[in-house]
């Protein structure tokens, strides 16, 4: 009894899954076939990029055959050479990790199938005649965006005569974002002797523990006796619990403590509006278009750039007034975003 | 002499000494950690009742691993079900994906009373996996460790789930009789745990069912449902901590939220000083243990020591704190000093020829 219990069980799971799966299939039919090698779906930023890719591909009306590789590399450079068997016209390919594609894209190289490369980069020699174009966020250019709307705000409140206290929620220790948002921060709040960084601590990107981080923020101020002007988190997750931290302390964000955060999603907006956070720097998901652009491109004979950043804004409720042409108001913008 | 021996003899000797070291060089370097205060409306705040009430959902899942691990097993998949607490609670007060101010039709009472079922089948299903059809427990909840972040992710749409339900907000934001709801709630249900299982036979079953599974059924202890109860409870304790968790920063992130934590709660457990082949258990010591994770990293925010080198020096004292526990290093600490008196009483043997 248990048994067959079980056998039924298992065979339910290997139907469900083969049902799943039988969605995916597809390929053929004389029209364009593009291949899709994500990295895995582990946030709302890589499941919004994912969304975006593959509606555009499949809005132009190309085939798509996708692929998510489960933080896996292994995965990812299976999925490359099954592209390869498959004789797709396209690949679109985001690297989970900068090293080891030598081979596969080698493989790729002699198939003659272009390959466009999404978000993260690789590095191998001569990397550059493996792909026809790569296109990008530049996380340290976020960084130095977010310093940038710091400084302007505090020359417009008047405060650059004053010393500022900055703290920084760092995300998670060792991955791309959190290394160049913290360099192009670091360096342009360098140049200013007024603003000075006193701490620093990971909040891992989670706003549980950037609420956390922050307590420990404040309360280390006040036994210092110093008073916390800035928040600067590496995402909006960790800016939105230093919000409740702050509120939870006394104070009122965004107004005794300024707060800014990067990535500019819709919960950010909604704080920005509501007057609890200052800024947020776009790092934008929705690479699709750009992608399609590409692949038009090179179907047209042209031959597009070799490295294309993603365009980038800042959100705020207060500079976009006096600088319309460097930021952007949080309030036009928000009904545009779905994430 | 034998007053000392008890007190060192004692199972809470251990965790507690390390948990006074930390406080000991707390408050020589930086006694700002332990402030407490009493705010405008009259409520205890400050380090002290930070450090109780963040370390309580990690406490929640650790006292729930303490009784799984008691039984020889392990739960990997408290963090999992932690999210779809919070996931499940945060959908339910929510109601609708339109307005996030918006008051659901359901009582929270309810929204509550749903999710705490939903940790309970999490945890049955956990229990037969490992009673009834025989799969290690060490398998069998790293299969619902990963099935449960799918979960999360099905019930979330995969997106970012925030609320601003005030009342909810309440259950871990709000204060009774002057202390935040969490240290109450941790309290309570380590209450419960301590009169369940010393207070009645149930923890006798626990400890014989962890050191001989066959001996203890042969005794007539129904091994098999002691163990699908003590999965069950700890899916429950998850599922409370998952509300306190959406309930502390009215959202979800469906990817992150709980993640890692098993392996805190673990640690919290081994750090009280429960043997993890099962046996005696130490509900006391975990609650310690969970209270040292969270002491030891706020102690390094507040030293301002580099992130890279907190996260080693966090690893480095936990060595040490397991060293200290190990009956290795008490009997090795024993032989030294008993070499040293038998080579004195030596001396003194040839001194006096």
């Amino acid at each position: 009894m248990k048994k067959a219990l079980a056998v039924l069980i298992a065979l339910t799971l290997v139907f469900v899954m083969a049902a799943a799966c039988a969605e995916g299939g597809g390929g053929g039919s004389g029209n364009l076939t593009v291949g899709f090698s994500q990295i895995g779906s582990e946030s709302d930023w890589r499941i919004g990029n994912t969304v975006s890719v593959s509606n555009a591909i499949e809005g132009a009306g190309w085939d798509l055959l996708f692929d998510d590789a489960n933080q896996q590399q292994e995965n990812q450079i299976a999925a490359l050479r099954n592209f390869i068997t498959q004789g797709v016209d396209y690949i679109v390919f985001g690297p989970i990790v900068e090293t080891g594609w030598d081979a596969v894209l080698q493989e790729v190289k002699d198939a003659g199938i272009p390959l466009i490369m999404i978000d993260r980069t690789i590095n191998m020699p001569n990397q550059e005649n493996f792909y026809v174009s790569w296109i990008t966020n530049n996380f340290e250019e976020e960084g130095v965006a977010a310093a940038e709307w710091l400084i302007a705000y505090l020359e417009h409140e008047g405060r650059m005569g004053e010393d500022i206290n900055i703290v920084e929620l760092q995300g998670t220790v060792g991955s791309g974002p959190q290394i160049y948002r913290m360099q192009g921060f670091h360096a342009t709040v360098g140049r200013h002797s007024n603003l000075r960084i006193s701490q620093t601590e990971t909040g891992n990107f989670e706003t549980e523990e950037g609420k956390r981080v922050m307590e420990t923020f404040l309360q280390v101020a006040a036994s210092n006796g110093e008073t916390i002007d800035v928040v600067f988190a590496h995402n909006d997750g960790m800016a939105l619990g230093a919000i409740q931290a702050i509120r939870e302390a006394g104070l009122n964000p965004g107004v005794d403590i300024i707060i800014v955060g990067i990535d500019a999603v819709k919960a950010a907006f909604e704080a920005i509006i509501a007057g609890d956070m200052n800024a947020t720097v776009e790092c934008s998901p929705l690479l699709g278009p750009l992608v399609v652009e590409v692949i038009q491109d090179l179907e047209a004979g042209r031959t597009p750039p070799k490295t294309i950043i993603n365009p980038r804004g800042t959100f705020d409720m207060s500079l976009y007034q006096v600088f319309p042409d460097r930021f952007t108001s949080a309030a036009a913008e928000v009904g545009n975003r779905v994430y | 002499m034998s007053v000392l021996k008890r007190i060192t003899g004692s199972a809470m000797f251990t965790p507690l000494l390390v948990l006074l070291l930390i406080v000991i060089f707390n408050l020589i370097v930086q006694p700002g950690i332990f402030s407490v205060s009493i705010n405008a409306d009259g409520n205890l705040s400050g380090g002290l009742m930070l450090i109780l009430l963040r370390s309580v959902p990690v406490m929640l899942l650790a006292l729930g691993m303490t009784l799984v691990i008691a039984t020889g097993g392990v739960d990997l998949s408290v963090g999992s079900v932690l999210a779809i607490g919070s996931a499940v609670s945060l959908s339910l007060i929510r109601g609708d994906t339109v307005a996030p101010t918006a008051d659901t039709a359901m009582a929270l009472w309810l929204v509550v009373v749903i999710t705490m079922i939903v940790g309970v089948v999490c945890g049955l299903w956990n229990g037969f996996l490992v009673a009834k059809i025989g799969i290690p427990p060490i398998v069998a909840t790293l299969i619902f460790m990963v099935a449960g972040r799918g979960l999360t992710q099905v019930i979330t749409l995969e997106r970012s789930i925030t609320t601003g339900h005030l009342p909810f907000g309440q259950i871990a934001n709000g204060f009774t009789l002057g202390v935040q709801n969490p240290i109450w709630i941790a309290f309570i249900i380590f209450m419960m745990f301590w009169l369940f299982t010393r207070k009645t036979a149930f923890g006798l079953f626990v400890e014989s069912t962890g050191i001989n599974k066959s001996a203890a059924k042969y005794s007539g202890i129904k091994s098999t449902k002691i163990l699908l109860a003590i999965y069950a409870i700890s899916g429950l304790c998850a599922s409370i901590a998952g509300i306190l968790s959406a309930s502390n920063i009215l959202a979800i992130q469906p990817a992150r939220a709980g993640e890692d934590m098993e392996l805190d709660a673990i640690l919290a457990v081994v750090l009280g000083g429960t043997n993890m082949k099962g046996g005696k258990f130490n509900l006391g010591g975990t609650v310690i243990g969970a209270i040292i994770l969270d002491l030891l990293p706020r102690t390094m925010t507040f030293l301002g020591v580099g992130i890279q080198y907190s996260m080693f020096i966090k690893a480095v004292v936990i060595v040490l704190i397991v060293l200290i526990q190990s009956p290795t290093t008490g009997r090795f600490v024993k032989s030294l000093f008993k070499t040293k008196v038998s080579n004195k009483q030596e001396v003194a043997a040839n001194e006096s020829v």
